[in-house]
């Protein structure tokens, strides 16, 4: 297997809404900035490959139309996933480790304002028995919200605690839509949208794009002193049919951890795609993160892009593993109702 | 449960979502300039390609065109169709044509009609000119122009309209 590592990453900073821009001119900043830190351009990029929804923002064939932000002339190599771009980056590293790239451009957009997020993203579900219910994703959140609480696997001190501290490690995100702390008091006295999830357990809707490159050993160095290398990555997925899941573990997320072998691993640093608060300290249990550091940039409570947030986790540990004393990163990203699709990143910088 | 519900094997699950669609910071430039009727195109800074409808970026270079360019509303037809099935709840009776139109000064075509014209002397090439709706009827749309009419200038060699490659 060919070593590969992150060189790059960029992030626009999130907007409640982007108002009259378009995919193009979301998309552009973050790749002129992520070209510009690294002192590049598209022509040292082998293959390109973004992840977007077009149902986000009502257009057919966004993603394609979001191709004008990047240089195709001389014609470029490209691909897209109708998901969150931490899965575009899953299918660089496939292209990489195939031979036909040594380094990729990946970038992740979403524009959720234009829309009713909670009725789009009932349709990702089974199209047969579930979506046409149209559980909205609080909701279903909620549900396995409830089924952590009432098994004991959290409760509901450490989702308000989850809450607060997001707030508080946001205030150090110059990208975090939301830049304010809360109260304990406040917390309380807030509105309960689905029992038992209230509306600061849920994010915002936010608005946003981000990239990230990637290069294979022999090229790393030419774009990085200091690459952070991805020692593991791996995702898997959950029955469709939520009846038959049990949401009070994540079998997809433990299988994960088992194939990077990394149950016994100490990490320094972590962000985790925890989009309902209840979620964070399930996953921080599971993923026996008790004593590390995560979600230091406020994490998806603070800004939410649909699918660039899972990018964003890894971006956000590649960037602690950059400018910090940190050594071992983990990063970790979903899809799908209440944690059906989990991809887990290990990160390590040379020591 | 009636006796037809029961023997029904299916039922219809209609999807219906609203948005707020927005064109874009320079799509909407554009679109302003087509409600006063005039067509403006915008500028790659670096290969100069003027694109018409704008989408804020030349795909060629990755790069914002920001210079805005006022076209005629003449141009040639780079490629048509001749559409003999009628579309359901569009208004215009087949046969008609569809075609992209090249205006002259821009480096890309948009589809449009072209009428005034029998079907079996349409061709590639063809010299065309804009034909207006009335100024009252003019929206934030590319509809504001009715259709294209042919004009007597000699035909344009299509091959040459191929993007100018430097």
């Amino acid at each position: 297997m060919k070593k590969i590592a992150i060189v790059g990453y960029a992030q626009n900073k999130i907007l409640a809404s982007a108002g009259a821009l378009n995919e193009v001119e979301l998309i552009m900043p973050v790749v002129h900035k992520i070209f510009n830190s690294l002192g590049i351009s598209q022509n040292e990029i082998d293959f390109t490959c973004s992840g977007s929804c077009d149902y986000l923002q009502g257009a057919a064939f966004a993603f394609v139309e979001g191709l004008s932000a990047i240089q195709t002339n001389p014609p470029i190599k490209e691909s897209h996933v109708e998901m969150d771009a931490a899965w575009a980056l899953y299918e660089s590293m496939l292209k990489i480790q195939m031979g036909d790239a040594d380094t990729a451009l990946i970038y992740g957009f979403g524009k959720s304002s234009p829309g009713d997020l909670d009725s789009i993203i009932s349709l990702q579900m089974d199209p047969y028995y579930i979506s046409p219910l149209w559980p909205d994703r609080i909701s279903l959140a909620a549900l396995q919200a409830q089924v952590l609480l009432s098994n004991n696997i959290i409760n509901e001190d450490e989702i308000m605690q989850a809450v607060i501290e997001s707030r508080n490690n946001g205030l150090n995100n110059l990208n975090a839509l939301i830049q304010t702390s809360i109260t304990e008091d406040e917390y309380q006295k807030d509105l309960v949208l689905s029992s038992p999830l209230r509306v600061l357990d849920c994010p915002p809707i936010s608005d946003g794009a981000s990239a990230m490159i990637i290069a294979s050993e022999d090229k790393a160095f030419n774009f990085s002193s200091n690459p952070i290398w991805i020692k593991g990555i791996d995702h898997r997925i959950e029955t469709s049919n939520l009846g038959a899941r049990n949401l009070s573990s994540s079998p997809s997320i433990k299988s994960a951890m088992k194939s990077l072998d990394i149950e016994n691993t100490t990490f320094d640093i972590a962000e985790i795609h925890t989009q309902f608060s209840h979620e964070y300290p399930f996953l921080r249990k599971l993923l026996n993160l008790e004593n590390v550091p995560i979600n230091l940039s406020g994490g998806p409570l603070v800004g939410n892009v649909m699918m660039a947030a899972g990018l964003d986790a890894i971006g956000k540990v590649y960037e602690q593993l950059s400018t910090n004393s940190y050594k071992r990163g983990l990063a970790h990203a979903t899809s799908g109702p209440c944690l059906q699709h989990n991809m887990l990143v290990s990160l390590e910088k040379n020591s | 449960m009636s006796q037809e519900d029961q023997e029904k094997d299916y039922f219809e699950s209609s999807i219906h979502l609203e948005y707020q669609y927005t064109a874009g910071a320079a799509t909407t430039r554009f679109l302003n300039k087509v409600k006063e009727g005039k067509l403006v195109g915008q500028e790659c800074p670096k290969c100069k390609a003027v694109y018409v409808p704008p989408r804020g970026s030349c795909p060629r270079d990755g790069i914002a065109t920001n210079k805005e360019v006022e076209l005629v509303d003449q141009g040639c037809i780079e490629s048509f169709t001749i559409v003999h099935i009628p579309i359901p709840g569009n208004p215009i009776v087949p046969p008609y044509v569809c075609a992209m139109i090249r205006l002259d000064g821009a480096n890309i075509s948009f589809l449009h009609l072209v009428h005034g014209i029998e079907l079996t002397d349409i061709r590639m090439g063809m010299r065309v000119k804009a034909v207006w709706k009335p100024k009252s009827e003019w929206r934030h749309s590319l509809e504001n122009i009715k259709w294209f009419i042919p004009t007597d200038e000699p035909d344009v060699d299509v091959s040459k309209l191929r993007f100018k490659a430097e």
